[in-house]
């Protein structure tokens, strides 16, 4: 069995102290340790901004590559290697912003990585910009007359696109986000938790006001009940539903054929081809000169 | 025999690349050394496109300008490429045209003779056999192979169409036919730079292709999803060139040999990726292969407009290898020599082709995959007690292992990073020798960067340097100065960065012959080594190089 102290890094943390990020740091240590998941099965990806330096805190492999294309890495590192519980740590600008498209065509792609997204709704690494989820009015240090064009919603987008499994949470509330890193990362198709994470510095709202809107969702809730992910997802202004929108039985995975047909080995394993690479050689010969 | 050069021309969507296909692999059967090269209009129907087709007793693999037989598919095409038709050469059309000895056969009507209107275009390859004095057996036995998946009602009738084509040409032969194509004793390979590289990846080892279609480049990717089951390496068709650069460093660091291929646009939007290769020092492979630019610039035309662009790709200094292979053989080659060097020194390595290279048949005599040895660089965790991906070592190469394969953790970071691949901001003592561990991989990549072809240079007062796919275009060049006098000698580029030792003697006028406007070699050139160029002899038409255009220019400037 893993431990909490199997999980610690050795890297100094950069994070604000106080910062909501520590809870979602703490709820992935829970969750590894509840899935008795080792350090080197586990990749965590990354792109740039706060949620993005969340890897170097975690004791596990991990790529923290460029701003907005930790979904197209770990798409190469997870089709690489199936093994690999490939997990991206992203936040609002990085994913829903700079790497929008990659989300988009992630959904379409359903590769079985789990995407979490630290929420704040706000650029925190560069200082306080509004982000694509700032709500429509708001100030931001940029926006400074208060943001013009409407917010965007990927979780509600999400469900539209029939990902199977899409959830809300709140970085307050450490063991519910716990429990839903555990069924997103269990789940065998691509997993979207957006997690709320107030940002203590450049926010304009406290951890408390957030607290304070939160609504754990139900019993009364059918997570496979597409209408009504959709409608939790949207959810309503000034209140935020947590836990598990939508749910379903998954899609096929990305690259299931190659899978089926070619190798379900880690790639790096798979005999090279010289005969294929001969054969195709050998039919560039025109008929006749062959001999 | 004297080469003989060969045009079907015709609209786009009208068959010109089919005829020609059929025509060559025919011509290739009966042991020429055929080479062919297309030039065509970015669209699907319509406009006017040529497919060139050379015929010599040895390899020549360099295009010829003036042509001894023109296929015109429509009038348009006739009147556009009549030109290209020396005075004495043949023109095959639908009816006599004034001016020009006229092989006329009325494809299409023909055609719907035997039934069909599709057949057209196989009268037309039939004619032409005639007209090149090709025996109509080995035509045939040609047709078979080509259509033997369908079925034996299409087939009978490929067969009658192009006997119907052959007799009627023969029949206006005499005097204006004057080629035989009775056979000779060649067995080529007949491909294209897109044929070569894909096998060659898959020979080295490459398991993952994340590309976005972009031509020239989509070749190599359409390759390797065909040839799925056979090469075994997985293709994808990323969302853009930003996704497929970034897919394929995640495969790599994940320990699967992987590779992208592009165009100048893709390759722009791929340059942050490419740095991201050098920083995080994971290997992989970039086909770039050129067309004429800025921006669309002429999507289907040829050009060597990318040398500096590749050369600097990427912000930040970083080591990186740059070559540009001469023929399909070398692309096979340099092929799979990107993909051990990529592995052996961490670093992304650019093969420069362009759409010359990439969509011309070269006759090649032999092309052996073993004598392309695969070389695998990664560290043996077994080996290996604690465990840091960015270990600081003399070479500047840190032990690489894969995420997964043992208890061992790896990390990788865009961030300047320590030896554990942790975010540092310690200046003095990590980041400063962290960014020297990776330059120091360049003295370890120049030693690797093998010398230029040097041809002729004794007692030539001129040289001719150039890089890349315009081989054989400078060596057929050679012979032409030298029938008119010019003791020219030449110093031929493939391996481009870093660049080697060599030193270029003061005692000779050299020129640079690129395909592109400003000469960008000679700039490097000149930089590197501290040679001054005579002149430039370039084309930005996005037409390959020829040697008769080379001499031209070379006159004229000359003069």
């Amino acid at each position: 069995m893993t431990e909490m102290a199997d999980y610690k890094s050795e890297a100094e943390n950069q994070w604000c102290p106080g910062c909501p990020n520590f809870g979602i740091l703490e709820a992935y240590k829970k969750a590894f340790v509840e899935m008795d998941l080792p350090p080197h099965r586990i990749c965590m990806v990354s792109g740039i901004g706060q949620a993005a330096k969340l890897p170097h805190y975690l004791r596990c492999n991990f790529f923290n590559g460029l701003h907005g294309r930790a979904l197209p890495v770990a798409l190469g590192i997870w089709t690489a290697n199936p093994h690999l519980t490939t997990i991206v740590s992203t936040g609002d600008g990085d994913c829903y912003g700079e790497g929008g498209n990659h989300f988009l065509h992630t959904l379409r792609r359903n590769p079985n990585i789990t995407v979490v997204v630290h929420n704040n709704e706000i650029y925190a690494l560069t200082k306080g910009q509004a982000s694509p989820t700032t709500p429509e009015g708001e100030r931001r240090t940029l926006q400074v007359r208060g943001v013009e064009v409407s917010p965007l919603n990927m979780p509600a987008v999400a469900v539209l696109h029939d990902c199977t499994f899409v959830a809300r949470g709140f970085a307050g509330e450490v063991d519910h986000l716990k429990d839903l890193l555990v069924a997103a990362v269990s789940h065998p198709g691509l997993a979207l938790v957006d997690v709320i994470q107030p940002c203590i510095t450049w926010g304009t709202r406290t951890v408390r006001w957030y607290q304070d809107r939160v609504r754990m969702l139900g019993d009364d809730h059918d997570p496979g009940d597409r209408d009504a992910a959709l409608g939790e997802a949207l959810g309503r202004k000034d209140e935020f539903p947590i836990g598990i929108l939508h749910r379903k039985e998954p899609r096929p995975v990305f690259g299931r054929r190659f899978r089926e047909s070619v190798t379900d080995r880690p790639l790096h394993e798979a005999p090279p081809s010289r005969d294929g690479v001969r054969e195709i050689l050998s039919s560039l010969r025109p008929a006749g000169a062959s001999g | 025999m004297e080469d003989l050069n060969v045009i079907v021309a015709g609209a786009a969507g009208e068959g010109v690349q089919t005829v020609g296909d059929i025509l060559a692999a025919a011509i290739s059967a009966r042991g020429y050394a055929v080479s062919t090269w297309k030039e065509y209009e970015s669209r699907i129907r319509g406009g006017q496109n040529s497919f060139r087709i050379r015929v010599s007793d040895a390899p020549r693999n360099a295009p010829l300008e003036a042509a001894d037989v023109l296929l015109a598919l429509n009038r348009g095409a006739a009147e556009k490429y009549e030109k290209r038709l020396k005075p004495e050469g043949t023109l095959v059309f639908r009816e006599a045209f004034e001016g020009r000895n006229t092989v006329a056969v009325d494809f299409t009507g023909t055609a719907e003779e035997i039934g069909k209107k599709i057949y057209a275009n196989t009268v037309a390859v039939g004619a032409l056999a005639a007209v090149l004095g090709m025996d109509l057996d080995g035509l045939q036995e040609v047709l078979k192979r080509v259509f033997e998946k369908k079925s034996e009602d299409v087939q009978e009738a490929n067969l009658e169409a192009a006997e119907k084509g052959y007799r009627a040409a023969e029949k206006q032969c005499d005097g204006v036919c004057p080629w035989t194509l009775e056979g000779a004793e060649g067995r080529y390979l007949l491909m294209t730079a897109n044929d070569a590289i894909p096998l060659a990846a898959a020979h080295a080892g490459c398991r993952f292709i994340s590309a976005y279609p972009m031509t020239p480049s989509t070749g190599v990717i359409t390759t390797l999803a065909r040839e799925r089951d056979r090469l075994g390496v997985f293709a994808e068709q990323a969302e853009d060139e930003i996704a497929a650069v970034n897919m394929a460093v995640g495969a790599s660091f994940a320990g699967a040999r992987a590779m992208t291929a592009t165009s100048g646009g893709g390759f722009a939007l791929m340059v942050e990726g490419i740095s991201l290769a050098g920083m995080t020092e994971t290997p992989m492979v970039i086909v770039l292969a050129q067309r004429p630019g800025p921006a669309t610039g002429l999507p289907t035309r040829t050009g060597q407009g990318e040398l500096l662009f590749a050369i600097n790709a990427g912000h930040g200094e970083f080591a990186k290898l740059v070559m540009a292979p001469s023929d399909p053989k070398d692309a096979f080659y340099k092929t799979v020599r990107a993909f051990n060097l990529a592995d052996k020194y961490q670093t992304p390595v650019i093969l420069l082709t362009d759409q010359f290279l990439a969509d011309s048949r070269f006759s090649i005599e032999e092309l052996d995959p073993d004598r392309a040895g695969v070389e695998i660089h990664t560290a043996d965790p077994s080996e290996i007690r604690d465990y840091a991906r960015y270990r600081f070592t003399e070479s500047g190469i840190s032990p690489r292992l894969i995420p997964g394969q043992s208890e061992h953790l790896v990390g990788a970071d865009s961030d300047e990073h320590d030896e554990q691949a942790h975010i540092t901001e310690d200046l003095e003592g990590t980041a400063v020798p962290m960014a020297n561990k990776r330059l120091a991989k360049l003295a370890g990549l120049r030693s690797e960067v093998g010398p230029p072809e040097e041809v002729g240079l004794d007692g030539a007062d001129t040289v001719l340097v150039g890089w890349g796919s315009s081989r054989a275009a400078l060596l057929e060049a050679l012979e032409l100065l030298s029938g008119d006098g010019v003791k020219a000698g030449l110093i031929h580029f493939t391996e481009l960065w870093p660049l080697p030792d060599y030193r270029f003697s003061g005692d000779r006028a050299y020129w640079s012959v690129e395909a592109n406007a400003t000469a960008q070699l000679a700039r490097l050139l000149r930089s590197e080594y501290g040679v001054s160029f005579r002149g430039h002899i370039g084309r930005v038409d996005g037409l390959p190089l020829t040697a008769e255009q080379i001499r031209r220019t070379f006159h004229d400037r000359n003069g």
